[in-house]
């Protein structure tokens, strides 16, 4: 295709053609692409709200101990459709966590995080990681009593740290209880450093992404031209036109869900905005029942299910930060759960469902029975990354009963050092069998059933209709 | 590209050099940034003493006074809720106080107060920083038949007896804070400040 003059003299200063062809129209991508394959651009649009209404809710927000509360009260009453912009944004950040989870979930099923592609979810992590900050900055600004808690109590995990904790709370606060001063410099963090970072992030993990190409469905790398990278490889399509539409498809339904919440129900029943948040914030008296939003309560059910609390805040940093370590813990050649064996599927839904339960149980008042089945559900949830390395490649007799002694022994440990006490043998002695049950089916079913067992993978990626 | 008369070494050294001062640079222009979001003067300053009157307090009611930012509790405690911290010493972690920072030295004792009766408690449970509900009655809704009176921390579960004294398997690991306090008279308390004045929190 001729390019005009003026296309001619911008390339010639700024390599915009060359960009748009790297990128977009000439970025191959596989042809099967799926479902669960919309979450990515999903999480760009959501940035783009995000920072579209933060930008305009900046221009009426009082980041000030005495009038920010009253602020968010003026945006949503006096401010010409400020309630639509603050719901937008408040409904944004429980979407991103929404769709990001879904499109982790994604890389976690198709194996995305193998090798070639370890440092694009190196990076996705980061990403997961400056989302949860900015999110947690943000909530403080509403300045309401949940805000206030919530942020008295993520300040104090650090406090837990031996030695330094107690001045590494004081700094973070700047001053002796959360107070103006750290309503400031959340603000300042929420909307300046958070958001540039973030941006940072996201150039770079799509960067890494088109360096060596979208994973698939099928997990079945693309055989590309070594001659010639121009070529589109067999099995796949450029992004642009055919994954631009097929993502503006996507994006219109996905707005369409959005909008009905921010519309219909912004607050979710107490989920997205909750209750006590409508009460400004008092320093002398703490809710009655005080939980973090719903995407950090899985974390924050481990840190309950610990009394010793810098053991307890440990395991919750663990539950974050292992999830850095997929792509060299899973060494499994195969990618896609399509062919991994059953107990991989098995191993995979537990997670999930572990994770879900650890959510639920999160939002719930503390009592003896819900902590003793948060903690097994960590245990599961840790194990999960055991079994996913033993799963790497079958496993002879020896190793895997060695290792089911190990990681049982080790639970057992945990629960003598940390969790045992006289109240609560009998309790713990019965949800002991979970992790029992769970690695007899992960570790020793495979030695005697053939559903440890993984399928052959295909050569080339099939999909009908694209020529080859 | 090497270039004659190049002496590799000595460019190595100039690099590294202007490396180690650009990072000294670096860390040197970082401490006014990290240092000023330490608490500010104003910050230190409002940590002041604050004057309360208990004159008025009756046996068993606790009032609710706020130094620093954080809640203090006054709890004047009747026979009966002395009586009862011997009754529990062997559920407690630490029924002696021996963790030095979460008293004043004066309150190293049994009733954890310089008067028996008056007991003054910084209202931050020690674990995650929540402010414990206050729950006299023994056996109180909920928390099992066995429960001498204390204070009860919704958020994780923590418990404290009627000297804030932490029992044990709670995520609490230590009792709760006495503040540094002392009497100006028989009715009249100022929190902040001891009569030692050994232990005032590090501020200021």
């Amino acid at each position: 295709m001729a390019k005009s003059r003026f296309m001619q003299w911008i390339d010639a200063r700024l390599p915009v053609t060359a960009n748009w062809e790297k990128h977009l129209s000439k970025y191959y991508a596989p042809a099967n692409f799926n479902f669960w394959c919309y979450f990515g651009s999903f999480a760009l649009l959501v940035l783009v709200i995000q920072f579209v209404s933060g930008i305009f809710l900046t221009m009426h927000y009082k980041p000030d101990a005495a009038q920010a509360f009253a602020s968010v009260e003026h945006i949503m009453r006096d401010v010409n459709w400020g309630w639509l912009i603050r719901y937008m944004h408040s409904t944004g950040a429980s979407a991103f966590f929404v769709v990001v989870y879904l499109h982790m979930f994604r890389g976690l099923m198709y194996g995305s995080f193998k090798q070639p592609r370890e440092l694009i979810w190196l990076i996705g992590m980061f990403i997961y990681l400056t989302l949860m900050a900015e999110a947690f900055f943000g909530y403080l600004l509403p300045w309401g009593q949940m805000s206030f808690w919530g942020a008295q109590v993520i300040v104090n995990l650090f406090s837990t740290v031996p030695i330094v904790g107690e001045d590494l709370a004081l700094w973070i606060r700047g001053d002796f209880n959360v107070s103006d001063a750290t309503l400031n410099r959340f603000f300042a963090l929420h909307v300046a450093l958070m958001p540039m970072v973030l941006i940072g992030l996201v150039v770079a993990h799509i960067a890494a992404l088109h360096q060596v190409g979208s994973n698939n469905p099928e997990g079945v790398e693309l055989k590309k031209n070594k001659a010639n990278t121009d070529i589109q490889p067999p099995g796949s399509v450029p992004f642009h036109p055919y994954y631009t539409v097929k993502d503006t498809f996507g994006a219109v339904a996905f707005l369409i869900l959005f909008c009905a919440v921010m519309f219909f129900a912004p607050e979710m029943g107490g989920y997205f905005l909750e209750h006590d948040n409508f009460i400004p914030a008092d320093s002398l008296a703490t809710p009655e029942h005080i939980a973090p939003l719903w995407y950090f309560t899985p974390y924050y059910s481990i840190l309950r299910a610990v009394s010793d609390p810098f053991i307890g805040v440990s395991a919750m940093g663990a539950a974050v930060v292992i999830l850095c370590f997929l792509p060299w813990i899973d060494r499994n050649p195969v990618k896609s759960v399509r062919y991994r064996s059953p107990l991989h599927k098995l191993s995979l839904t537990l997670f999930v469902a572990a994770f879900l339960a650890l959510g639920y149980l999160g939002m719930q008042p503390v009592s003896t029975l819900y902590t003793e089945i948060s903690a097994r559900l960590a245990n599961v949830y840790f194990l999960f990354f055991a079994v996913l390395w033993i799963h790497s490649r079958p496993r002879g007799a020896v190793f895997s009963i060695g290792w089911f002694i190990a990681l049982l022994g080790a639970v057992t440990l945990f629960d003598y050092i940390y969790r045992y006490s006289p109240d609560n043998l009998s309790l713990m002695a019965t949800s002991w069998l979970i992790p029992v049950a769970y690695l007899a089916v992960m570790l020793l079913l495979p030695l005697v059933t053939s559903l440890g067992r993984d399928k052959p993978v295909p050569a080339q990626i099939n999909v009908r209709g694209v020529g080859t | 590209m090497p270039h004659d008369g190049v002496n590799p070494k000595r460019r190595r050294f100039l690099t590294a050099a202007t490396g180690v001062v650009g990072g000294a640079g670096l860390a040197t222009v970082a401490w006014p940034f990290v240092t000023s979001m330490q608490p500010s003067a104003r910050a230190q300053a409002a940590g002041a003493p604050v004057e309360v009157n208990i004159g008025k307090i009756e046996p068993g009611q606790l009032i609710l006074e706020e130094w620093r930012g954080k809640p203090v509790w006054i709890l004047r405690r009747s026979q009966k809720m002395l009586d009862s911290l011997d009754k529990v010493a062997t559920q407690l972690l630490d029924p002696k106080s021996t963790v030095a920072s979460q008293q004043p030295e004066f309150a190293r004792n049994k009733y954890r107060s310089i008067k028996p009766e008056y007991l003054v408690l910084v209202g931050i449970c020690t674990h995650l920083g929540c402010s414990p509900t206050f729950m006299p009655k023994p056996g109180a809704g909920g928390m099992g038949g066995d429960w001498p009176g204390g204070f009860f921390c919704a958020c994780h579960g923590s418990r404290f007896d009627l000297a804030g004294r932490v029992f044990k398997n709670v995520p609490a690991p230590i009792n709760l804070e006495v503040p540094p306090y002392k009497y100006l008279s028989d009715t009249r308390l100022l929190i902040g400040a001891s009569a030692d004045d050994s232990n005032n929190g590090g501020a200021a």
